[in-house]
């Protein structure tokens, strides 16, 4: 294939070439990273929690008046609820992972250092945790029952034991040997790790310190709850239902809320990424649109330059050139076009990621997504271009001939 | 002379029915990404409180000093010390403290359950400051902020769940087992962004339907319902919290003149120093007095989704407007014999300037619809990519779509320039040659 005659053909449809270049070249910078957001934020919505998720029912609850202690009232809410049919195991906490609020503090490896701690998220609860969250401990024990105590507002969380994920224990004593140690979360009161878990997050989903969490036997006297409920499989819907006219009989002084009173760990995961799967849904299309525009532009231009060398096609073919022969030098033009737009496009999306990188704390663009694009765009611009091409070479030879 | 360009321009846009319907498409969709998420970017961003956003002010105050805080940027709130602090000086025309709390509602009827409520602690100020609308009675007085006084002011759709929309000023609602006085209704009023607590709501919220007068608040010790950041262990107890380094507080103070504004400043900054000077501050006064659009500026109200996609969609709108430009080229050059014979019979360069723009402008226009009817459906999906407290602030008023039409025939007016001067360049003795 000659390349050579091909240009000096460019070079007198300068405009047009530079236009098909362009948008080659701004679709390329577009497409790769609108892909990388997508990329960036359907990784962010599968990154799991550790739980075990399926029939996992939160009711958030608020008990009204000031009774002075909230704990009996817990107590026979949690005993209500795990006698429940459909109920496996249920406990009462503050927070869960994807709640989207709740305790962190920074944790400390000696009683004087006021520095370098890690910071964890606290998740209280009793001996029914573990079971109801489907985590798995893979050091040490579980609470037992006795060590489960209680503090109100006014006092501050530090249990003799926790219970923490590998995470945040290697993050702490990067040695190993977590298990047995001594961790302090409030100056001066020591904590003992006597468990570890394999993984759990924190209820947060933009913190750098996600793994790091610690849950400590304690009943929060507050009059804010939230109930954690493991139902049995198949059973959810129906608790789901129930629960809430399970938790009024027992007792009318409360609220849950209308909106996100009881929710399956299905409606929190999604709410928790809402708009990360909004943005991810948004720029697909973006880009869906965008490779058919452009597809679309490639196949109007390429028509008209075919329909404009009728007559040179003509002349080509009374000379002896095969169909295959015009077929590929379209094909061939559109190529080095196209080549030309995505040298420019690599250039355009870098240049693009690196002002959002700035603007937006996004990630580095990886090269592979640059890549697909490239691929993806020269492979559009020769599908685009072939139903004009095979048009072109079906000019018969006669067209030579003909005056207008 | 307009009307018979058109029509030459509709039979024109009538011979090629694909290309004249990609053209459209490109600029339909062009414009209809870019007006959605405008749309989204136009409600994150606007002046919450026009008339007086720049006479009211944010009052910042560092009490963490450098090594706990960001780029010398002091905390987002104050300390109950700093705060009161600031209330008791009486340096602004008005001021008020506010921190969100979470209150119950129990309603008379035993029959009823409880709801739970948004509610905020504020002072007196607070209602006349931000021109908070009334529908019955009033904001309690300045007298009950000091008397620490159990009066409350309720919006209306509570007023409505409780008192089925009856006259309700004088008469008692139970918080939590409180009682407080209403002392006036307001409209269910939520100005969005929600400036004047984006520490704990990133600026959209459904807004309170409870106010409390703050100083009560404190004594009732309402636990705070917002965030809550300390760098030292505050101790235990409600009265070491009050003592304490943490913010939770929000002070706004309303400062008619730039000249007002400046003293307070100075005072400000003087506060600091007394502080720096009594050792509480190992560090010089950083402080920050920021009007409303300022604040929301620097607090990065507008979510990064919404600029992200609004860029992309912007970008898509380039593409769209280079393709049309392509296709435009590929039209009117196709057209060249017919200019060359329209020049040779007479037709000056400005008439075919004239017929090619108005050509374009039809599809402008027809891209425009198409672009109006998106925009419509982009509206409507807004829910589905927007979290639902952004997503129902987006709405296809008659601006936008004004705006839509508009940028829809510019567009495509523009995008017809180049290809127009090429189609002028046409030499008539050429086209007429070579045919």
């Amino acid at each position: 294939m000659q390349i050579r005659p091909i240009l000096a053909a460019l070079r007198r449809h300068k405009a047009g070439t530079i236009l098909i270049a362009l948008q080659i070249a701004l679709t390329l910078a577009i497409v790769c990273n609108a892909l990388f957001i997508v990329h960036e934020r359907v990784e962010r919505v599968r990154r799991t929690t550790g739980m075990n998720e399926a029939n996992v029912i939160a009711v958030q609850n608020l008990y009204v008046g000031s009774p002075g202690t909230y704990l009996p009232l817990m107590k026979t809410d949690l005993q209500a609820l795990r006698s429940m049919p459909g109920v496996e195991d249920a406990y009462v906490t503050n927070s869960f992972p994807l709640r989207r609020g709740g305790w962190s503090t920074t944790a400390q490896r000696n009683a004087d250092d006021g520095k370098n701690g890690v910071q964890s998220a606290l998740y209280f609860g009793d001996e029914h945790a573990l079971a109801t969250l489907g985590v798995k401990l893979i050091a040490g024990r579980n609470f037992t029952p006795g060590e489960i105590t209680s503090f109100t507002r006014d006092q501050q969380p530090a249990p003799p034991q926790v219970i923490v994920t590998k995470a945040f224990a290697d993050k702490m004593f990067p040695d190993g040997n977590a298990l047995g140690k001594t961790v302090y979360y409030i100056k001066g009161r020591p904590s003992t790790i006597i468990g570890i878990v394999e993984k759990l997050t924190v209820p947060w989903i933009d913190t750098d310190f996600i793994d790091n969490v610690t849950i400590m036997p304690l009943l929060f006297d507050s009059s804010y709850q939230h109930f954690v409920l493991r139902t049995k499989p198949g059973q959810q819907d129906a608790v789901f239902k129930s629960v809430a006219s399970t938790l009024y009989g027992v007792n009318r002084m409360r609220v849950l809320p209308e909106k996100n009173g009881v929710r399956t760990f299905g409606m929190v995961r999604s709410a928790a990424y809402e708009a990360d799967r909004g943005m991810a849904v948004l720029m697909s299309i973006v880009c869906g649109v965008l490779l058919a525009i452009t597809a679309a532009g490639i196949v109007g231009l390429s028509s008209f330059w075919v329909g404009q060398r009728r007559k040179q096609i003509g002349v080509r073919r009374a000379l002896g050139a095969r169909k295959s022969d015009i077929l590929g030098y379209f094909m061939t033009e559109n190529f080095l076009i196209a080549l030309a737009g995505v040298v420019v496009g690599v250039i355009l999306a870098l240049g693009m990621n690196q002002w959002m990188l700035t603007q937006f704390e996004m990630q580095r663009l990886s090269f592979t997504y640059v890549l697909v694009g490239v691929v993806v765009l020269l492979g559009l611009g020769q599908a685009a271009v072939f139903a004009p091409a095979l048009r072109a070479s079906r000019v018969s030879p006669v067209e030579a001939t003909r005056s207008v | 002379m307009f009307s018979y360009y058109l029509q030459l321009g509709l039979r024109s846009l009538r011979r090629n029915p694909m290309l004249t319907a990609l053209m459209v498409m490109a600029i339909g969709f062009g414009v209809a990404a870019s007006m959605t998420t405008y749309s989204v970017f136009r409600a994150t961003s606007r002046d919450p409180i026009p008339q007086k956003s720049d006479v009211l002010y944010n009052v910042q105050l560092d009490n963490w000093g450098p090594e706990n805080t960001k780029e010398g940027e002091p905390p987002p709130a104050l300390s109950y010390k700093d705060a009161t602090a600031l209330l008791r000086a009486h340096k602004a025309k008005r001021q008020t403290v506010t921190y969100p709390i979470g209150v119950s509602v129990i309603p008379e009827d035993p029959s009823r359950l409880p709801v739970r409520q948004g509610a905020y602690a504020t002072g007196a100020d607070f209602f006349p400051m931000f021109d908070v609308p009334f529908l019955q009675g009033r904001a309690w007085s300045l007298d009950d902020d000091e008397k620490h006084a159990d009066v409350a002011v309720i919006s209306k759709s509570l007023n409505d769940k409780l008192f089925n929309g009856g006259q309700s000023v004088g008469k008692q609602i139970n918080l939590d087992g409180h009682l407080f006085r209403i002392t006036g209704v307001i409209e269910d009023w939520a100005p969005q962004p929600l400036f004047f607590d984006v520490p704990n709501t990133s600026g959209f919220d459904e807004g309170a339907s409870v106010y409390v007068p703050f100083n009560r608040a404190v004594d009732l010790r309402l636990p705070n319902n917002g965030n809550n950041n300390c760098v030292k262990d505050p101790g235990e107890g409600w009265d070491n919290y009050l003592r304490s380094e943490c913010i939770w507080l929000s002070l706004w103070t309303e400062l008619p003149s730039k000249s007002e504004a400046q003293s307070y400043r100075e005072y400000l900054s003087g506060y600091a120093a007394e502080m720096q000077r009594s050792g509480r501050f190992s560090w010089a006064p950083n402080v920050r007095l920021r009007n409303v659009m300022d604040w929301l500026s620097v607090q990065k109200v507008v979510p990064r989704e919404s600029q992200v996609s609004l860029l992309v969609s912007l970008g898509f709108l380039v593409i769209c407007l280079v393709n049309t430009i392509g296709l435009l080229l590929a039209k009117f050059m196709r057209r060249a014999p017919e200019i060359g014979v329209r020049r040779a019979l007479g037709a000056s360069r400005l008439d075919i300037y004239a017929q090619f723009l108005i050509e374009a402008g039809t599809i402008g226009i027809a891209g425009g619809v198409l672009g109006l009817l998106l925009t419509g459906l982009g509206v409507l999906g807004v829910g589905l990519v927007f979290p639902e407290d952004i997503a129902r602030l987006a709405t296809l008023d008659p601006t936008l779509m004004l705006l839509t039409l508009v940028v829809a025939i510019t567009a495509s007016v523009v995008a017809a320039f180049y290809p127009t001067w090429r189609a002028a360049q046409v030499q008539p003795a050429w086209q007429l040659k070579s045919n």
